[in-house]
């Protein structure tokens, strides 16, 4: 609009709306640096998040706590992408055959070059987990067998006491949204339904998986940032 | 006594029981479990000789395949 009258105004007039704008971008400027955005950005690039399994937890949970810039992700596994994992897990068709690690670093750096990725091609044992996530500030269970859940559970609650850790638990089939819930013991914090085992009959597929994964992400991000700044409204 | 179980409070009529004994009369017959008593992990060859108490705090958590 304010073009439309330029001509009609004075150099004088002119002038006073260039510095208007000119002051207004800097407000802008100055203001986006105390904006939510800002400082979700720079509080979590100090932050480093662990990542046991590059599955279809680990692979959608390091996806978005790399997308809101989470500062170093490490992740491990031992396995390679073949075509039964792509109903659930992010990885692409011209990825199969790759190992997990490297094609999901790939991934997460395509989206967010900033992020740093520490990938470890290998097959976790306890000892492992104690060496590789000991500077986290949170580890995220995301392993498929529950002999592995309960082994870096354990690992974690006996050696790592003071870590956070975030569990996927029950996550298989479709529907039953509000089956799925988070869990407090302390700082173990187990996201899921709790109870569905993969089966014949109830594989794990991208929407069900997602959920979790993203809950886990959530969980990630409530632990780094504390709770958010919204009053619950009387119910 | 009165333990708190998974974060509920329970009245059980022994006075004291091992873990194991308390998994079969809670009936929790999964296979893969995490235990914790006073936040102390118990693993599974540690079940008979762990006791628990009047007071006492555990977690049973069971554990499923799929991720």
């Amino acid at each position: 609009m304010q073009i439309c009258f330029c001509g009609k105004l004075s150099d004088n007039e002119r002038f006073s709306i260039f510095v208007t704008s000119i002051w207004g971008r800097l407000i802008n400027y100055l203001n986006s640096k105390h904006t939510a955005m800002h400082w979700l950005y720079e509080t979590l690039k100090t932050k480093t998040v662990g990542i046991a399994g590059c599955g279809g937890l680990g692979s959608n949970c390091a996806m978005a706590l790399a997308r809101v810039g989470v500062g170093r992700l490490i992740i491990a596994d031992f396995d390679v992408v073949s075509d039964s994992n792509l109903n659930r897990q992010y990885f692409f068709r011209d990825q199969i055959g790759k190992l997990k690690v490297y094609a999901l670093k790939e991934n997460l750096q395509r989206v967010n070059p900033e992020v740093k990725v520490n990938a470890f091609d290998l097959r976790l044992c306890s000892n492992d987990i104690v060496e590789i996530f000991s500077d986290c500030d949170v580890i995220v269970e995301a392993f498929d067998l529950s002999k592995m859940k309960q082994m870096i559970i354990e690992t974690v609650l006996m050696y790592m006491p003071e870590k956070y850790i975030v569990s996927g638990v029950g996550l298989a089939g479709w529907g039953e949204n509000n089956m799925l819930a988070t869990r407090f013991y302390d700082k173990l914090i187990i996201c899921g339904d709790g109870e569905i085992e993969v089966s014949e009959d109830l594989p794990p597929i991208a929407p069900r998986v997602g959920i979790v994964a993203h809950m886990q992400a959530n969980q990630v991000l409530e632990i780094l940032l504390g709770k958010m700044p919204y009053k619950k409204s009387q119910e | 006594m009165k333990i708190l179980l998974n974060n509920r409070s329970e009245d059980l009529d022994a006075q004291e029981l091992n873990v194991t004994e308390l998994l079969k009369l809670k009936n929790f017959t999964w296979k893969m479990l995490v235990v914790r008593v006073n936040g102390k992990v118990v693993r599974k060859h540690e079940y008979d000789s762990v006791t628990i108490s009047d007071g006492d705090e555990v977690t049973v958590l069971h554990l499923v395949t799929g991720g």
